[in-house]
């Protein structure tokens, strides 16, 4: 595939690095010279000095025969642009944006940008699951359907330890899929599955009942 | 009408104390307290401190009752980004903004966008004051 890379910070470049050794064939727009002749040094020439938001350096750099662009510079107006102009002036299939501010996402969603990444939301996702007592962690987002993977523990002062399945009153889409349990095997929860103290939940839900969900696994 | 300008540079300042000067309710944004003194001695409308692209500024500078939004950073990237909120998020009915360079101007004006480019009318001008 032939991929352009918009910025060529530590995230273009890593990513340049990375595509390379699958095999692809890169293009890295920089705006900075001694940057540019950075990547040039370290990967060789797959790395051109100009402004990845201008239609003109798109140009240069044969956009229109790309098969992806991936825009990583610090800023999120800047990487909404050069998806915008690769996409519209140039067709290209798939654009892929880097953003900062997470309330973003659903802005360049709306505005036709094919996938966001959210480096802020993957970072407090991560530092989550390192945090014992955090009530509720993301696993995994599913985008087009609105849904999420969620873990919840069961601490053992909980209102809901020894209750039935049946007996939460779990928000209407939220389902549980699996629940761990110390020296086990994961048991699939079943309407007269009874909590117990320490169970880690798993469970598929939408963003906007989690809090509800929340609470019906671990009492008010 | 009420108008809600983005960035506060001479000519933000300027179209501020215009519209104000005729009664229009005018909110200017700027993320740079200190460039609020351009604005004339006789500004009554709001100066409010805030990223036009963050949509809690914008909703704090009352961008859901607004009439017109007039985007006029130095950043082309912005003003478009900014643009865009005014227009597919909060429907604001007049929507103007500035861009720089004139072919990323081509593109947005195809998108729907009332852009300008300073770039090419001034060129224009200048050529026919040559001519002339």
């Amino acid at each position: 595939m032939y991929i352009i890379i918009v910025g060529g910070g530590k995230v273009g470049y890593h990513l340049a690095k990375a595509l390379l050794n699958e095999g692809h064939e890169i293009l890295v727009t920089e705006k900075n010279a001694d940057r540019n002749q950075f990547i040039c040094d370290e990967l060789g020439s797959v790395c051109v000095h100009g402004d990845g938001c201008e239609a003109a350096t798109l140009a240069e750099v044969g956009t229109g025969r790309a098969d992806m662009l991936i825009a990583v510079t610090g800023d999120d107006e800047d990487n909404l642009v050069a998806c915008q102009v690769a996409k519209h002036k140039f067709n290209v299939p798939r654009t892929i944006a880097r953003i900062s501010n997470p309330k973003n996402e659903a802005i360049f969603k709306k505005l036709g940008i094919d996938v966001t990444v959210s480096s802020t939301n993957i970072i407090l996702e991560n530092i989550e699951e390192e945090v014992p007592t955090h009530p509720l962690t993301h696993l995994l987002t599913i985008r087009d359907k609105g849904l999420e993977i969620v873990e919840v523990k069961i601490p053992p002062d909980s209102t809901t330890v020894g209750k039935a399945v049946k007996k939460l009153s779990l928000p209407q889409g939220s389902r549980l899929a699996l629940i761990i349990r110390k020296q086990q095997k994961p048991i699939i929860p079943k309407a007269d599955t009874i909590l117990q103290a320490e169970d880690q939940i798993i469970a598929v839900t939408s963003p906007e009942s989690e809090e509800a969900l929340r609470t019906a696994l671990r009492g008010a | 009408m009420k108008v809600i300008i983005m960035g506060c540079g001479r000519v933000g300042a300027q179209l501020a104390g215009l519209l104000d000067s005729e009664g229009h309710f005018v909110t200017i944004l700027d993320t740079d307290e200190y460039s609020f003194r351009r604005l004339p001695p006789t500004f009554t409308g709001t100066a409010l401190l805030g990223n036009g692209i963050d949509e809690e500024s914008l909703k704090e500078a009352g961008i859901e009752e607004a009439d017109a939004f007039v985007a006029v950073t130095q950043g082309d990237n912005r003003n478009v980004m900014a643009a865009q909120i005014a227009k597919h998020i909060f429907n604001v009915p007049k929507i103007i903004c500035r861009v720089y360079d004139p072919l990323r101007r081509e593109l947005y004006k195809s998108l729907g966008l009332e852009a300008f480019s300073p770039t090419t009318i001034l060129a224009q001008l200048l050529k026919e004051k040559l001519e002339s």
